[in-house]
């Protein structure tokens, strides 16, 4: 764009020949605390488990290796507990994600109407994210308790039989399913929360004059408005549910499940590298986590394309 | 259908919004509610509508009493201020939503809706999403939406006021075709007098949630029933001389002018009074026959093909539309009559009108 007897250029201080490279290295000066940070921590590293899991018989201390092959990944799929996990984590994730998200949007309904208690209600719902995993999962661990747990308490009024949640393996998978569902409640609400007040109230009402019902309002007009809400949610909570590891401990006492039956891929991963220190393959089961969380990802934006109205 | 309103009053906490209207709007016709912010304008929209609560009086659309019927029953199409087009739908599927509500079939639907885009000229746009789409196309969207169910009754709120210039004065004589075309009873609120007077039947004109004057607009114009409503219209606003009426004469407050008034009401000397002439009621008096006052000329304003004079009446600052065919200076004092119309005399206190 040029003016005729423009403004002028503003000075930039600094010779014509340098100019190209003063205005690389400054903004680069600016940059460079924080991309030393990123490439420490987080390039080099994802570039290390890559390199690592085709590195064959690994030593860390020695940093030897036989050969570059895929070794770790056929040992991997041989393991059952590494199959199991990722079986378990499937099914958390399945089942975690989709229910959680649906309860999220209830609870985010009803918390945006205008009804006297809300504030006392969100800052109930919200309480959970502010408190540490381990502390929630012991208080979780005496909800299950086999003889004085609340849960057992309730199933019992309806003439259930008292389940034991936490070591009869066949039930140890539900009993994280159900922390999980509770523990991604408060977040998810709070982003549902957020896109349901972004949406024009007048909407509501200019269906409503027409006589559409509030299940109508609901399913044709605020859910449709909150889709590309609901879509992050579940890609944030997809990957976030996938390296399910942390609910395990107070749950369990540090064991994958009473009979170690309760593998996660992040659970194997962790015990394979810090406890069998088999880095290698270790470092193989991340890269398979990491692929299948991606894919999924992909698949989702795909699926959700449509879900964007802007 | 003829709407009439039965001592209807809403009250917001201690504010009274709408207070004691008691009006028939007419069967068919586009009526306009007119009045500054805050008048109680749209309140009066709702209430019609069925959206806000009625606090006393009725509603009646023809004889049926619809004071307590929720919206979706008493048949009545609305447009909002910004339209409220749902986003994540297209121009159709909006069109179609409220027929989708009453269950019509899909293939009547869709039928309705392309002969609602047809009336309102966006039968080329069905397909794209309200974002896609100019103020004015977004506006006849809204309006084809909210009279694809057949209304008994169509209600706008402020329906031009989000679109620019240009595109309101397209708009409002649009408006005016489809309500025209579809002769249905039409009630929009607006705060602008000249799109009140230029397209309505009739106006209704309000003043914090009272009542002031339900008339055509010319009759509005020429026979103002208060101050208030003389006020409210013309472009430039009407002139005002406070002062009294001494035998026959209206005195200026001050002393210093005075203005003949043959056949001005009698027994009300002394009452103080505002004297109201409009601009265009002033002109030279060419004989002393016609000179009812004297002034003198303090500025001129030459706009295209009009001539506004500013006078000093006393202390007393007017306007005028004079003649320009004569070239007067500016602090001459020239003697000026008044025409018969748009000459009003109000009671300074309550603002009835007295001539």
């Amino acid at each position: 764009m040029s003016v005729a007897g423009g403004l002028p250029t503003p000075s930039t201080g600094t010779a014509p020949r340098g100019f190209a490279l003063g205005r690389f290295l400054t903004p680069l000066a600016f940059l460079l605390p924080f991309l030393i940070g990123l490439v420490i921590f987080t390039l080099f590293p994802i570039v290390n488990v890559f390199l690592m899991s085709f590195k064959e018989k690994y030593q860390m201390l020695t940093g030897e290796f036989t050969q570059y092959g895929p070794g770790n990944y056929v040992l991997l799929f041989k393991d059952p507990y590494f199959l199991n996990g990722l079986k378990n984590t499937a099914l958390y994730v399945f089942t975690v994600v989709p229910v959680s998200t649906a309860l999220s949007i209830l609870f985010a309904y009803l918390l945006n109407k205008k009804l006297r208690l809300n504030p006392l209600f969100q800052t109930a719902f919200f309480l959970p994210l502010v408190t540490s995993v381990i502390a929630v999962g012991l208080a979780w661990k005496w909800i299950f308790n086999f003889d004085y747990g609340v849960f057992n308490f309730l199933l019992s009024r309806f003439g259930v039989e008292p389940i034991n949640w936490l070591n009869n393996p066949n039930y140890s998978l539900w009993a994280i399913i159900i922390y999980g569902i509770w523990s991604y409640l408060p977040f998810t609400i709070i982003l549902l929360l957020a896109g349901l007040q972004n949406i024009n109230p007048l909407y509501a009402t200019a269906a409503a004059v027409d006589g559409a019902s509030k299940a109508r309002i609901f399913f044709r007009i605020t859910l449709p408005l909150l889709a590309p809400t609901v879509g992050l949610v579940l890609i944030i909570n997809t990957i976030s549910a996938s390296k399910v590891f942390d609910e395990l401990f107070p749950l369990f006492n540090g064991k994958p499940g009473a009979a170690y039956n309760l593998y996660t891929v992040v659970y194997y991963i962790y015990e394979v590298f810090y406890v069998k220190f088999r880095l290698g393959q270790a470092g193989a089961a991340a890269v398979i986590l990491f692929l299948i969380v991606l894919i999924f990802t992909l698949v989702q934006l795909y699926l959700q394309r449509n879900w964007q109205h802007y | 259908m003829q709407i009439r309103l039965d001592g209807l009053t809403k009250t917001f906490d201690t504010m009274v919004a709408v207070n004691n209207f008691t009006v028939q709007f007419r069967s068919g016709q586009l009526t306009a509610l007119l009045g500054p912010s805050g008048c109680g304008k749209s309140t009066m929209l709702y209430m019609l509508a069925g959206i806000t609560p009625v606090t006393s009086g009725h509603i009646f659309f023809d004889t049926d009493d619809v004071t307590r019927l929720p919206p979706e029953k008493r048949g009545v199409g609305l447009v909002f201020q910004n339209y409220a087009l749902y986003p994540h739908m297209s121009v159709l599927e909006n069109i179609c939503f409220p027929l989708e509500i009453q269950r019509v079939p899909k293939a009547e639907r869709l039928s309705r809706a392309r002969d609602m885009a047809k009336l309102v000229h966006v039968e080329e746009l069905l397909t794209r999403k309200p974002s896609q789409l100019s103020g004015g196309q977004q506006q006849r969207v809204a309006i084809a939406r909210a009279l694809v169910k057949r209304p008994r009754l169509l209600l706008l709120d402020e329906p031009l006021s989000n679109l620019d210039a240009r595109l309101r004065l397209e708009m409002r004589e649009e408006i005016r075709r489809i309500q025209q075309e579809t002769s249905i009873t039409t009630i929009f609120v607006t705060h602008d007098q000249e799109e009140a007077l230029s397209i309505s039947d009739e106006v209704l004109l309000m003043q914090q949630g009272l009542q002031q004057q339900l008339a055509a607009p010319q009759a509005l114009y020429d026979n103002p029933v208060n101050a208030f409503v003389a006020e409210f219209l013309g472009v430039p606003p009407i002139n005002r001389v406070p002062g009294t009426l001494r035998a026959g004469e209206f005195v200026v407050h001050d002393g210093t002018a005075a203005v003949q008034l043959p056949g001005a009401p009698t027994g009300h000397d002394g009452t103080p009074m505002t004297l109201a002439i409009r601009a265009e009621s002033l002109f030279l008096a060419k004989d002393p026959a016609q000179q009812q006052l004297e002034a003198e000329i303090t500025q001129i304003y030459r706009l295209g093909k009009d001539e506004l004079t500013h006078l000093h009446l006393g202390d007393c600052e007017i306007r005028g539309y004079l003649s320009s065919e004569t070239n007067l200076p500016v602090g001459a004092v020239v003697p000026l009559g008044l025409r018969r119309k748009g000459v009003f005399l109000f009671d300074a206190q309550t603002g009835e009108r007295y001539r």
